[in-house]
């Protein structure tokens, strides 16, 4: 992009107009769409002024990356092609991304965990590529099923972390993620998490943008670390500053740039508050009990107060909207009233409730569950059980229903 | 192409560092003709270097770099290992990202420079070590080559991994006693070069770099030849005198000892036809260009 110069209102050779993404994405019309969560992604994608997409087929991502291989065929898209496997998928969109480009890509369970080694150096080479992560199975025996526990793997990778409830937050949250991860003061990878199939594969009514508008293209010059193109001044550069085990200064060096990302992910805060009205979404936190949870868990959630509403039992609400930046503060100020906290999760390890443990004062209250995994789904029914047993209130036992 | 794009701004001259300012006023960004005979009267595009003294990897890193035919449009991809710590000193773009993964990190960039500036060459040239192109990265290198990714490969062999202190690798020797081979390699030395020219390389080289000239004649080619027709690969002995015992000054001995006809680093090529042809146009152009220039300088006389 030319210095000082907008591209706000000029065309892509598509036809699509840039258009400014606040006006885009807040105030332009939508058309109510009955899509499928992968289909959204397309669409969302259509509209993101992408310059490169790398895919490998994992279920339940597949679909999304084949459908971004037909936006490449229509032109909307610079580049695209299939890699090796994931480890090299997620080095060719770092290679895309260093070469100044607007990167995306989707992956999902053991593709995520082969890609791993990437993402650490995707935080530390400040590389705001969005990756999809559509969530399943990860451990033996294989499973394809939903089931949340790679998102923990991702936490302490220093990239950007949400976790989209519905296939809307999902078209929102990918457009709005170029704006917060392409940040001068940010510049980081984002996994925009979902749990796969229940977003993925099921259709719902989404309002989406207009197909003629688009996001104004990446400009990897704002970037805070030099684009790997030669167009700036070559002074003996490489990306990143290389560290070797020889002094105190290169362990501090390292040390420093540690804390930068770090840092960075903490100056995402702001950006996304901005982008998606605050980091949790709350109802009713003055309830003595709350369902504190993410992704599709908070659906469930929703499901459960009804449920207890209709026994007489009043239960607040917190929907975690970004795992990284962690909302500490907010869920703090969220729980202040809870004398029970429940966190249904879809993994067994309860990583979601550790970290809300973690966070705030008088932690027993929080009860971790119900958990569910391998992809089970989560009837509503289990979270009303899970809460009126802890209550010391008779619950259904579910085995029984029926007979 | 020019020096234009690294002038410093009149006000900053000074205070930038001496090193850089050299390489404004002396380097070969810019001189078409640039070659090995440059080194020692120009500026090179290598500061200096933290290898072991004497190691073939540091001469073989100053001939590509002052054979680079278009530098100020050139990045370089690197990979962990001895290399890795000459990067950090060189005046073009690099990356370091991970250990083996240098050819995927070269197929997204090459793809994003030809996104990002249709019509403007925009070379990219791979460079590591035997470890991270033949073993944990074999797979990336193969299917880049695959692919027909428009780019240059070039593997420093030193038959083993030296900077993680002498372990077994692909590319070493039968029989070799090494680390993490207590009772000798058991298995022959990956025919990498074979495998380059099947897997759809279209000019490959194995040589060693005791010759200067020669190694400038190989990067020119493979560079033109990736720039227009398809994926390079380059072979280079580079032998770690330091594990195999050798003293400083003993790694151009050693080089030109294997590079005998009977020897494993006796000179190999191969050009695939499409190759051959452009690069016979190339030869073609330049003798043209040798002889108008001649014939100018005759009418000037
Ligand atoms: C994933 C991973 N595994 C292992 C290593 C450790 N490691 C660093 S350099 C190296 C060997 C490099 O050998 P080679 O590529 O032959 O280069 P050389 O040092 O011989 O020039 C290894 C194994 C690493 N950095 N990353
Ligand atoms: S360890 Fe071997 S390859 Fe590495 S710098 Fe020393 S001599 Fe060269």
């Amino acid at each position: 992009m030319a210095e000082g110069k907008s591209v706000i209102g000029t065309q892509n050779k598509k036809g699509q107009t840039y258009t400014d993404p606040w006006y885009m994405l807040h105030e332009a019309p939508r058309t109510p769409s009955f899509f499928t969560g992968s289909e959204v992604i397309k669409e969302a994608i259509r509209r993101a002024s992408c310059d490169v997409m790398i895919a490998y087929p994992i279920t339940p991502q597949s679909e999304a990356a084949a459908l971004i291989g037909e936006l490449f065929a229509e032109g909307y898209v610079g580049d695209y092609f299939r890699g090796e496997s994931e480890f090299a998928v997620m080095s060719e969109c770092a290679g895309a991304a260093f070469g100044g480009a607007r990167v995306f890509t989707t992956t999902a369970g053991p593709g995520t965990m082969r890609a791993m080694e990437n993402f650490p150096m995707w935080a530390g080479a400040r590389l705001p590529i969005q990756m999809i992560v559509t969530c399943r199975g990860i451990n033996s025996p294989l499973s394809i099923q939903p089931d949340t526990l790679e998102i923990s793997y991702l936490l302490n990778t220093g990239m950007l972390v949400w976790h989209a409830e519905t296939a809307q937050d999902f078209f929102d949250w990918i457009l709005k993620g170029y704006m917060v991860a392409e940040e001068p003061d940010v510049h980081l990878p984002l996994a925009l998490c979902c749990d796969g199939f229940f977003v993925t594969h099921t259709k719902d009514v989404v309002h989406l943008t207009p197909a003629d508008m688009c996001l104004p293209p990446y400009d990897p010059y704002r970037s805070p670390v030099p684009c790997m193109d030669m167009e700036c001044p070559p002074v003996r550069m490489m990306r990143d500053p290389f560290v070797m085990k020889s002094n105190y200064i290169s362990y501090a060096t390292h040390a420093s740039w540690q804390q930068e990302v770090w840092a960075a992910v903490e100056r995402s805060r702001k950006h996304t508050i901005h982008w998606l009205n605050g980091l949790i979404d709350a109802e009713n936190t003055d309830a003595d009990i709350l369902i504190v949870t993410s992704g599709t868990a908070v659906s469930q959630g929703r499901e459960a107060i009804r449920l207890l509403e209709d026994e007489g039992v009043r239960c607040g609400l917190v929907k975690v909207k970004t795992l990284r930046p962690w909302p500490g503060d907010e869920i703090r100020e969220a729980t202040k009233h809870a004398k029970h906290i429940f966190v249904p999760e879809f993994n067994v390890t309860g990583w979601l409730a550790k970290e809300i443990r973690a966070t705030i004062p008088n932690s027993d209250r929080v009860h971790a569950g119900p958990h569910v995994c391998g992809g089970m789904t989560m009837p509503p029914e289990i979270i009303v059980s899970e809460i009126k047993t802890a209550l010391g209130m008779r619950a259904m036992s579910l085995a029984g229903r029926g007979s | 192409m020019s020096k234009e794009r690294i002038k410093i701004a009149p006000e900053f001259f000074e205070i930038m560092p001496p090193e850089y300012q050299d390489l404004v006023q002396r380097a070969t960004f810019g001189k078409e003709d640039r070659g090995w005979k440059d080194i020692g009267t120009t500026k090179e595009l290598i500061e200096e270097h933290s290898l072991c003294a004497g190691c073939p990897e540091s001469m073989a890193f100053r001939y590509i770099l002052a054979s680079l035919p278009n530098p100020e449009d050139t990045v370089m991809v690197g990979s962990t290992g001895c290399t890795s710590l000459v990067f950090p000193h060189v005046a073009v773009h690099n990356i370091h990202s991970l250990f083996g993964n240098q050819n995927a990190i070269a197929s997204g960039l090459k793809r994003a420079l030809t996104v990002r500036f249709p019509g403007r060459i925009k070379d990219v040239v791979v460079l590591a070590g035997d470890g991270a192109t033949v073993d944990i990265g074999l797979d990336m290198t193969l299917q880049a080559w695959f692919r027909q990714e428009k780019f240059t490969t070039i593997c420093f062999d030193n038959e083993l991994y030296a900077n993680t202190g002498g372990q077994e690798s692909g590319l070493m020797q039968k029989g070799f006693v090494a680390k993490m081979a207590p009772v000798g390699k058991t298995f022959e030395k990956v025919r990498l070069p074979e495998i380059a020219r099947e897997s759809g390389c279209h000019y490959v080289v194995q040589c060693t770099v005791s010759k200067p000239s020669l190694v400038e004649k190989v990067v020119r080619n493979a560079v033109f030849v990736a720039r227009e027709i398809g994926p390079t690969y380059l072979q280079l002995y580079t032998p770690c005198i330091l594990e195999i015992g050798k003293n400083s000054m003993e790694g151009l001995q050693e080089m030109r000892d294997s590079e005998k006809p009977t020897e494993r680093f006796a000179y190999r090529e191969y050009v695939s036809d499409a190759a051959k042809q452009f690069l016979a146009e190339l030869a073609a152009k330049e003798k043209e260009k040798k002889a108008a220039a001649k014939q100018l300088a005759a009418q000037e006389a």
